[in-house]
């Protein structure tokens, strides 16, 4: 691999590439994301790999093994292009009759077939399917066109031309831009972007890092896995132009060690781009340097925390700190410092090559763009869903996520992973937003969405998420450490058929000692699932508290401990 | 693994990282892979190398999860107890497992056969509940179904 050396000659080498494609040629893309490969894709990749080997195929065929393109439930996914049909569901077992039909013989093989439940008919094309078809995937979209291990793939769709753009352009054009774009973080807090870029530019220092936080510790959310595993060079792109606006030489990729698939990826991704001069020493001859490092966590939630990851980063105890001087200013061995979420970073590209005034056209008056959910729980669809800022709730979980399986009801969904709130049926209207998510006592987090059928408990779900807050508290501040024991303690009591008159307004009281008290965001919101939990649904508490019943029929009442 | 040859493997990560104070983590990552656990002379000898006092690297190996300071098993199970796989009934998955190797969460089985550990979300919530062995991902387990595969492993 040749190091570029201007940007002509990644515009030659982007021509070449495109140039030599085969547009005739049959594509095979299997979906090789974690949530695949648990289905099995890898030997369905091998499948077909032997199949068309032995068939002498390799002229007329490419098998492809792509990233994550989100319709996790009826994977593992195959796509055959470019006559874009689409096969879910697909097992080893059923390699040999697709290339017979469908490559030999040109049929569609109808039980691999996707089946709209709404009309029962079958989808043939996979920009038909309806799961797709009402989201707008600007940032996960590309995952499936392009195997994330082959950087020449990601320069095929355009890639690395917003970093182009960039370098000549200002740093404080760039920053103007981010901030004109209205992109606010996506790791859960929603701060402006731009305003955060600026600070850290402006802060007074030679050596700045920009980082990015790809340690995923809200269970039920893989948007970012799902990027940096199936688009790892688009998240890299984002902090490159980052770093240049900043003034920085220096970054981080912090990713959780639960994620193998994610940490390979971004190493490939990082060799690959420093091979080609667009990471390391005078990107594309334009004098600036920059490069980057993977981290992984150690498996501790609360390092998904700005300096608790930092302290991490330094080989230290991931403990935060209280921020009265910001990690723009120090930060990451206490110099100036840039945190942005994996999906923050996956729009930084988009903005710049589009446009702020583009951009900021998309989503509601003070979210702007597309976000990213992850649903899973009780619904048709598991997935990954991106849809603009603004839609509904109702949309989300009905119409692209196919509503309630075994034709039970709705109960609540619940967003912002174990620090967010539950959302009743009656807010199923609400435009998904930062600011609507926080007046209804929840949080856009990083984009977990969990829902909750009438068999789940809510008080039982109450305790889940206090009793993951209380193993992944740090236990630095005592309000946190002691509060979610205590808080734990009475939903045992309350779950196990034990709890008194009282306990409700005891609950409250150490909620509000919590949020007022506690050092970090972790327990300055942890107590948002029992609290939502009680504001929507008190009901079920009294239940259980005074007639002794769980009326969904988790709990098991009078079993002791 | 004889305690020379475990002294020259901590040794050889030590020297990867440059004896690095900084990549305290990433060491004792190493540290694990290669031996399995952290021992403590392991942890002497890491101490002694970046020098850090031993006080912090134990610290660092008690605080995250990553880490084990006792052996573990041959194959090493994962139960994912996400939102997505407790919704599922990961719990009862959990308690089945408990029952069948007679080891508690966090346990070895004597035999040094199993680890039962959990994990917090793997990202595969379409296939809840999750039970991960080794490297392979194991979907849409039950209480029932998790004792025939637990049976593959030998």
């Amino acid at each position: 691999m040749a190091k570029l050396k201007s940007v002509g000659e990644l515009d030659a080498l982007r021509k070449t590439i495109t140039g030599k494609k085969d547009r005739k040629k049959t594509i095979i893309t299997v979906c090789n994301g974690t949530g695949c490969q648990a289905f099995g894709s890898k030997s369905i990749l091998a499948a077909f790999q032997e199949e068309v080997k032995k068939q002498k195929l390799a002229s007329k065929v490419e098998v492809k093994a792509i990233g994550c393109p989100g319709f996790c439930e009826r994977g593992t996914l195959v796509v055959i292009k470019p006559k874009d049909i689409f096969y879910q569901r697909v097992r080893p077992k059923d390699v040999p009759e697709i290339l017979a039909e469908t490559i030999g013989k040109g049929n569609v093989v109808n039980r691999l077939l996707y089946t709209d439940r709404a009309t029962n008919q079958k989808v043939t094309n996979e920009s038909d399917v309806p799961f797709y078809k009402r989201q707008m995937r600007l940032i996960i979209g590309n995952n499936g066109l392009i195997d994330p291990t082959v950087i020449d793939d990601y320069l095929a769709i355009g890639g690395y031309s917003a970093l182009a753009k960039a370098l000549k352009m200002t740093p404080e054009k760039i920053i103007d831009e981010v901030k004109k774009s209205g992109l606010r973080g996506r790791g859960g807090a929603g701060f402006p972007t731009g305003s955060k870029w600026e600070s850290t530019r402006k802060a007074k220092g030679k050596i700045k890092y920009v980082i990015c936080n790809a340690d995923e510790g809200d269970p039920g959310a893989f948007m970012d896995r799902s990027l940096v595993e199936g688009n790892p060079h688009s998240v890299l792109e984002g902090m490159i132009i980052g770093a240049y606006a900043i003034g920085s030489h220096e970054g981080y990729i912090y990713i959780r060690n639960e994620y193998p698939l994610a940490v390979r990826n971004m190493t490939i991704a990082l060799e690959q781009a420093e091979a080609r001069g667009l990471l390391g020493k005078n990107i594309l001859g334009s004098g600036f340097n920059f490069s980057v490092r993977i981290k992984r966590g150690g498996g501790a939630f609360v390092c998904g925390e700005s300096t608790a990851l930092m302290a991490s980063l330094e080989g230290r105890v991931g403990e935060p700190r209280a921020k009265y001087i910001h990690t723009s200013e120090q930060g990451l061995w206490g110099r100036p410092s840039n945190l942005n979420n994996v999906e923050t970073w996956a729009n930084v590209p988009l903005i710049i090559n589009k446009g702020a005034a583009w951009y900021s056209k998309i989503g509601t008056k003070n979210s702007k763009g597309t976000k990213i959910f992850a649903l899973v729980g009780n619904i048709v669809n598991t997935g990954l869903v991106e849809v603009p800022m603004g839609t509904t709730l109702r949309e989300i979980v009905y119409d692209i996520g196919g509503g309630i399986p075994k034709g039970r009801k709705f109960k609540a969904v619940q967003t912002g992973g174990p620090s967010g709130g539950m959302i009743p049926e009656s807010l199923l209207d609400l435009p998904v937003d930062f600011d609507e998510l926080t007046k209804a006592g929840s949080m856009m987090g990083s984009g977990g969405m969990i829902v909750m059928d009438e068999k789940t408990c809510m008080v039982d779900m109450a305790r889940y998420y206090t009793t993951f807050l209380e193993g992944e508290s740090c236990g630095k501040c005592l309000p946190c450490r002691e509060g979610l024991r205590q808080m734990r303690y009475i939903l045992d009591g309350i779950t196990e058929g034990r709890g008194k008159k009282g306990d409700i307004e005891l609950l409250e009281e150490l909620c509000a000692t919590l949020v007022d008290a506690s050092l970090c965001q972790l327990g300055q919101s942890a107590p948002n699932p029992v609290m939502s939990s009680i504001r929507h649904f008190r009901k079920e508490y009294e239940a259980h508290i005074k007639d002794k019943k769980c009326p969904a029929g988790v709990c098991k009442m009078g079993r002791s401990k | 693994m004889s305690p020379k040859e475990q002294k020259a493997r901590v040794k050889q990560v030590l020297e990867k990282h440059r004896h690095d104070k900084s990549q305290l983590v990433d060491v004792l990552q190493d540290i694990q892979a290669a031996i399995g656990y952290l021992p403590k002379d392991a942890l002497q000898q890491a101490s002694q190398g970046l020098d850090v006092p031993l006080s912090r690297v134990y610290s660092v190996a008690t605080f995250f999860k990553a880490f084990s300071l006792t052996p573990r098993g041959r194959h090493v199970i994962n139960v994912c107890m996400g939102t997505a796989c407790h919704v599922r009934g990961s719990d009862k998955v959990l308690e089945s497992i408990e029952k069948k190797l007679k080891v508690k969460r966090g346990g070895t089985t004597r035999d040094l056969k199993f680890t039962l550990e959990t994990v917090n979300c793997v990202g595969a919530c379409a296939l809840g509940p999750m039970v991960i062995i080794g490297e392979d991902y194991h979907g849409e387990m039950t209480p029932e179904g998790i004792i025939p595969v637990l049976e593959q492993y030998k």
